[in-house]
């Protein structure tokens, strides 16, 4: 087995994380999945990782990027693996997910 | 006069020595994730491959308090394996098991195809396993095998430490 070139570390039924793995599949990307301590104070390994304990956060060992929070990740993977834009909704959909918090998955907690 | 009987498990044609141990792929649980890993990635030098009842039974705890009194996980990979799910296993590995990981087979397909499938008696719908001790080598050679045949046993851990001993230099 190889390895994915992509690693996500990822909560289950966490919506941000869904909005990544939607892209990842979207660019039909390999990923590795690693689901993560629930509680935010844990999760030390995606701390050693990416700096912050927040999910999702992915390491693409094919550009050597590590990076956190969706709308990030989600660019960072249309500027690298998408060509030219693909995705003409983003704007209004950033607004819709990121703004209001109410899950315990992205950023503090 | 105590009136009761240890309860002795059927013959079963389970994975034994000079077998390879089947692949297999599941989730394999440590102290800080959990994602999908197969049997054949994971082995790359000597293995103790233990099956265990459920996570919280008392056979599953003496198991993990054997392992850490023998220190096995200090001279060789120790991977548990058990029905239970990832979040179960990182409870016990917070507790007990140190170096140990493990992992989540909550169908029991890996359990099966061992022939170690245990089902319990009055409860619908679990298939457990008999405690099991498979010692690998790099290859996934079985060179030391222990299967429960009775209810509860419980390992020799003098024979596994002996085995290791064979195996590690």
């Amino acid at each position: 087995m190889t390895e994915p070139q992509i690693t996500l570390y990822r909560l289950q039924a966490c919506p941000y994380c869904e909005r990544v793995v939607r892209t990842l599949n979207r660019f039909g990307l390999e990923y590795e999945s690693r689901y993560v301590e629930p509680m935010h104070s844990e999760r030390n390994v995606v701390k050693r990782v990416s700096g912050a304990r927040s999910v999702p956060a992915i390491v693409d060992r094919e550009t050597g990027v590590t990076m956190s929070e969706s709308a990030n990740i989600v660019e960072y993977l249309e500027g690298t693996y998408g060509g030219a834009a693909t995705d003409g909704g983003r704007a209004a959909d950033d607004a819709a997910t990121d703004g209001g918090r109410a899950v315990d998955a992205e950023g503090g907690a | 006069m105590p009136d009761f009987d240890v309860v002795s498990l059927p013959e079963t044609d389970h994975v034994s020595e000079g077998d390879a141990a089947p692949d297999f792929t599941r989730p394999l649980v440590n102290e800080e994730y959990w994602g999908d890993r197969a049997l054949d990635d994971v082995v790359s030098g000597p293995t103790l491959l233990v099956f265990h009842p459920m996570d919280g039974a008392f056979q599953a705890t003496y198991l993990y308090n054997t392992i850490d009194d023998h220190g096995w996980a200090d001279d060789l990979d120790v991977l548990g394996l058990s029905i239970s799910s990832p979040y179960a296993h990182k409870r016990l590995l917070a507790e007990r098991g140190e170096g140990v990981r493990i992992f989540s087979d909550p169908g029991a397909g890996v359990i099966e195809e061992y022939g170690v499938a245990h089902d319990i008696d009055g409860m619908t719908g679990i298939t457990e396993t008999r405690p099991a001790v498979f010692l690998l080598d790099a290859d996934r050679t079985v060179e030391y095998a222990w299967v429960a045949s009775e209810h509860p046993e419980f390992p020799d851990a003098e024979a596994i430490d002996d085995a290791i001993d064979r195996l590690v230099d």
